[in-house]
């Protein structure tokens, strides 16, 4: 059995409402203004996997787990979490899973330690046994000393630790993390890599959001990328960075319209690629640096000047580019 | 990783354990609580109760038909208000709820726990309120409780038809009309509650008397003076229960589908 399955998901939000008023025609509301978060979308993360879901902000990946944890009804198609339908069993689903929010909400009423007493006792378990495993839990996090602290004071990382502790005080078999690192120093998130990594060892199947493309590299077994709802690509991470187009991505910024030069790039010996956004010109070829000169002549045949000149080697950000023709982040 | 299939877990365990939550944090809130709902009605018996009658702009016998009036308006400012606060906070800004509409239960569950734990709230204020204001206004003539089982009747079914408007309330106005709500809804709800004066009193005004039937608060203050001041004439018992119990499954059906609203998207 799939820990997660979706078929032909979909998810679309209606268009936000328009106020009339008084003397003011409404306008006309197009279709289009209902925003698609989730196109037909069919997605299997076997049990035990620790699985990425990668892509920019408005990718729908918010969205996704937000289905995937019973809290965002679906407009089409179905989804199963541990065997279990989002739609028909809600209930049955949230004893299986546990959620890390983006932003943590902490019970704010309660201190750190109630906070996973109570949560677990909404599970069915017993104080006894929720009060063991909150410190247990506790202690693995780091903030034992924290115990009986008000959540107030603890800081973001402090915060979001123990809003994992709460995902894991019922001991569910799903784990959801949705963009876990966001506004994490560096240190904290390093930290934050080591307890997942461990809860993935411990067997669970973890299912974490994120764009940031190092993190999907170290920690994930397999990676979707989406992006506007569609499913782009899904493999392990070394697939897919040998997938990344060309050899190196070259981006020369000019200081006006880049596509006058985007044709010449084409016809460049040993360039897969050349596409042309506003003044960027992304040249996607194995000749890497040696293509430099020859862009910047093919701008300035047409009266361009070079601003700014990058160079990236292939990695999950270039196939990112290669698939979406936007960065990451 | 424990690899047996979890037990199904009983809803009304789960209830009683978000309610326990819930009893836990407004037992630690208690003074707190008490001042929010209880200083309103007690200084308007301290005024109206204490002061007036003592300089003879009142006569004594108005504390006979305001204590009823005034432990009502307790019960349902506590109610609505402990129900209501807590839904604008937590589905406005912090999002606490959370954890609880992911426990395994439906979340309408969720929702009549909060409205059951506003009953209970407003059981306690009522409590306070009557022996408090009994201590300022002196003794009551009239004030009876041999009607108990009535007046446990009127108090939870009292205390339902307001947490199930504060349910609605909470769920359904946007966190930045909370003044709105308490200048527009509850203040004018209180001014013609029949909390002050008794329904009968109104066939002065004989529009006004079919006008306030819409107004909730009516028929807790009837009710409680049907139940703690049988001699003081008031609206027939039927009317009474039949409103409040028309009221709190109406205000229910409203305050589910506006917090299915804000609990999923």
């Amino acid at each position: 059995m799939n820990a997660i399955e979706t078929r032909s998901l979909r998810k679309v939000y209606p268009a936000p409402a328009i106020k009339k008023r008084r003397g003011v025609p409404a306008p006309a509301v197009p279709a289009s203004a209902e925003i698609v978060a989730i196109d037909s979308l069919d997605l299997a993360v076997e049990e035990g996997e620790f699985f990425g879901v990668l892509g920019p902000n408005g990718a729908g990946k918010t969205t996704l787990i937000g289905i995937l944890t019973t809290r965002v009804r679906i407009t089409a198609g179905e989804a199963f979490v541990s065997g279990a339908n989002v739609t028909a069993d809600p209930a049955a689903v949230r004893s299986r899973i546990g959620v890390v929010p983006q932003r943590p909400n902490p019970d704010r009423s309660l201190s750190v330690i109630e906070n996973l007493v109570f949560h677990a006792t909404y599970f069915g378990i017993g104080r006894t046994e929720a009060a063991r495993r909150g410190e247990q839990l506790l202690g693995r996090m780091g903030i034992a000393d924290k115990m009986h602290a008000k959540v107030d004071q603890l800081s973001g990382g402090q915060q979001q630790r123990l809003m994992i502790a709460r995902a894991l005080s019922h001991d569910p078999k799903v784990v959801f993390l949705d963009e876990p690192t966001v506004g994490l120093d560096p240190q904290a998130r390093l930290s934050l890599w080591e307890i997942l990594r461990e809860l993935h060892n411990q067997g669970r199947t973890i299912v974490m959001s994120t764009h940031y493309m190092e993190e999907a590299d170290q920690l994930c077994n397999r990676l979707a990328i989406i992006d506007q709802g569609k499913l782009l690509a899904l493999d392990t991470p070394a697939v897919l960075k040998a997938k990344a187009p060309g050899d190196t991505l070259v981006e020369v910024t000019f200081d006006g319209d880049a596509s006058v030069a985007a044709d010449a790039a084409r016809a460049m010996d040993g360039v897969s690629s050349a596409e042309a956004r506003g003044p960027i010109l992304r040249v996607f070829s194995k000749r890497g640096g040696e293509l430099i000169p020859s862009l910047i002549n093919a701008g300035e045949a047409h009266g361009r000047v070079v601003r700014d000149i990058q160079l990236s080697r292939p990695s999950l950000e270039t196939l990112f580019i290669s698939l979406t023709g936007r960065k990451l982040t | 990783m424990t690899a047996e299939p979890l037990a199904p877990v009983a809803p009304s365990r789960v209830f009683f354990a978000i309610l326990l939550r819930d009893l836990t944090v407004a037992r630690r809130e208690l003074p707190y609580f008490l001042v929010r709902t209880a200083l309103q009605p007690i200084l308007f018996v301290t005024v109206f109760g204490f002061l007036l009658p003592r300089m003879g702009l009142i006569p004594h016998g108005y504390s006979t038909t305001m204590l009823p009036g005034v432990v009502a308006l307790s019960l349902a400012l506590s109610a609505i208000q402990s129900v209501s606060l807590p839904m604008m906070q937590d589905f406005g800004f912090t999002k606490e709820i959370e954890d609880r509409l992911l426990s395994p239960v439906p979340i309408h569950l969720v929702a009549v726990e909060k409205v059951v734990g506003g009953v209970l709230q407003g059981i306690v204020a009522a409590l306070f309120v009557l022996p408090v204001a009994r201590l300022i206004m002196g003794p009551i003539p009239g004030l009876s409780f041999r009607n108990l089982p009535l007046l446990l009747a009127v108090t939870i079914l009292g205390g339902a038809a307001f947490s199930a408007m504060g349910l609605y309330l909470g769920t359904g106005i946007a966190p930045q009309q909370i003044g709105l709500m308490f200048s527009v809804i509850v203040a004018p709800m209180i001014m013609f509650g029949c909390t002050y004066y008794p329904w009968a009193g109104l066939s002065h005004v004989p529009v006004l008397k079919w006008l306030v039937l819409i107004n909730p608060l009516v028929y807790v203050s009837e009710g409680m003076r049907a139940a703690l001041t049988p001699g003081i004439p008031h609206m027939p018992l039927l009317m009474i229960l039949a409103a409040l119990v028309l009221l709190t499954v109406l205000f229910m059906v409203l305050g589910l589908r506006a917090f299915d609203k804000r609990a999923m998207s």
